[in-house]
């Protein structure tokens, strides 16, 4: 019943190879399709797309991120989100991926994501860091191929969330999905529970970590939607980059604003969420699998 | 008898001297192993310093879960601003890491055997700037009208360079 099944990964660390642990096809059961079909099956407004209608439009302000929150000052001035407010769970964060325009081969979004976050690949593609991959998918029946970056889908109701013992695991009212460090103990089972295998965990001590991006030994970690960046009011790392010097893929933007750019796309046009019948309402959704 | 009273003042008189000049001698010694602190930039800490000696600890703890569960980014008792401002610069004109006694928070903690775990993740020195101020990356979206375009009305393709 599978069309796909899990090619190779590129990028970095390669991990998507190893049996059963990258989750993208292999983890499950071999007849999971990554893209089911039960996405198409979905009529008219997806679920998920139905409060986007309800969010605050009147509102005298443009939000375009927590940390760019455009006042209508003068002449359109604009101001940033003052540094002691709160993410506010006005906006979800998400993002839009055309796999149509990821190019074979292409690992800009994994390389920009690398090097803003300081995580690296050590030679142990088992265990290295990956905190986004580029998978390649395979029709099994006509053997065309095509690459996509898989990551953490940041979801309304993550797994890793529901696991873990000490709380560690959360979601940010923002809708990012993160791993509060100092509290994290490092069991891995949200490794375990996340369907994406989107979480890896810090074997090694590291020095000289990105100030903005701390990461340690004995925790997990995972996309972070380049938070810090966010809350600045800058595009994630790989976005920026794949929009400057790639295909343009990757699209950023806040599913609560039904007159952002990334809303207008997702009402107009099909695109699924991977392994849908889960259910988890991910904030990373696919087109033209 | 007068020249045993005499020893005793004698006696008593160098005692004193003593119970006197030792303990001078002693914190004398121990003055030079007391933690040579560097002094941070600036006229003074974001609080007074003998109140950040006893609660920075404190102050850290209550920022650090207001930032990473709130996005609440201010600078007053950030740990990239201690890092920052209380940086302290080895022999190479780069900035030292903890694991160097000179460097601010190990100059203390070493002296009074409190280990940080701080260092474990977070940057026990700046990070690199550049010429968009602290950033390593342009910030595109500082250039607010091509974020707007990006995210409302526009194509997504208003950021890349090569179309412009």
């Amino acid at each position: 019943m599978s069309d796909f099944i899990n090619g190779s990964a590129g990028g970095s660390g390669g991990g998507c190879g190893k049996e059963g642990g990258c989750g993208c096809g292999s983890q499950s059961n071999s007849g999971s399709d990554i893209a089911s079909a039960a996405d198409f099956l979905e009529t008219g407004q997806p679920q998920t797309r139905r409060g986007f209608m309800k969010a605050a439009a009147a509102l005298a302000m443009t939000t375009l991120a927590p940390g760019i929150t455009l006042f209508a000052v003068g002449g359109g001035s604009a101001e940033a989100r003052p540094l002691d407010e709160a993410a506010s769970s006005k906006v979800r964060w998400g993002m839009l991926i055309d796999a149509s325009k990821c190019d074979d081969g292409c690992t800009k979004c994994v390389s920009a994501c690398s090097t803003e976050n300081g995580w690296k690949d050590n030679g142990r593609p088992d265990t290295d860091a990956q905190w986004i991959r580029a998978v390649t998918l395979k029709n099994r029946k006509t053997g065309a191929t095509q690459t996509l970056p898989m990551m953490c889908q940041h979801c309304e109701k993550p797994p890793c969330v529901d696991v873990c013992p000490t709380g560690a695991s959360f979601k940010r009212a923002d809708g990012i999905v993160l791993v509060n460090k100092h509290t994290c103990i490092g069991c891995r089972y949200c490794m375990m529970a996340c369907p994406y295998g989107a979480r890896s965990f810090i074997h090694e001590p590291l020095e000289d970590q990105k100030d903005y991006a701390p990461r340690g030994k004995g925790t997990v970690e995972s996309c972070t939607l380049c938070v810090h960046r966010i809350d600045e009011g800058r595009l994630p790392a790989c976005v920026e980059t794949c929009n400057a010097e790639a295909g343009g893929a990757l699209m950023f933007g806040d599913l609560n604003d039904p007159n952002s750019e990334i809303s207008k796309r997702i009402a107009t046009y099909a695109s699924i969420e991977l392994r849908s019948g889960l259910q988890l309402n991910t904030g990373v959704r696919y087109q033209n699998i | 008898m007068t020249s045993m009273r005499i020893v005793k003042f004698i006696l008593s008189i160098w005692i004193m001297v003593i119970g006197v000049s030792l303990p001078g001698q002693l914190l004398a010694a121990e003055s030079s192993l007391l933690p040579s602190i560097a002094k941070g930039k600036g006229d003074k800490c974001v609080l007074p310093t003998e109140y950040m000696r006893r609660n920075h600890m404190d102050l850290l703890d209550h920022q650090r879960d207001e930032t990473v569960l709130d996005g609440v980014r201010t600078k007053q008792f950030s740990l990239k601003g201690c890092v920052s401002c209380h940086a302290v610069k080895g022999g190479d004109g780069k900035a030292v890491t903890v694991k160097d006694p000179k460097h601010f928070c190990a100059s203390c903690h070493n002296y009074a055997a409190v280990r940080v775990d701080c260092f474990d993740c977070h940057a026990s020195r700046p990070g690199e700037k550049d010429q968009f101020g602290g950033l390593k990356s342009k910030p595109a979206g500082h250039d607010v009208a091509a974020l707007k375009s990006y995210l409302h009305s526009g194509s997504q393709t208003s950021l890349r360079g090569r179309d412009k």
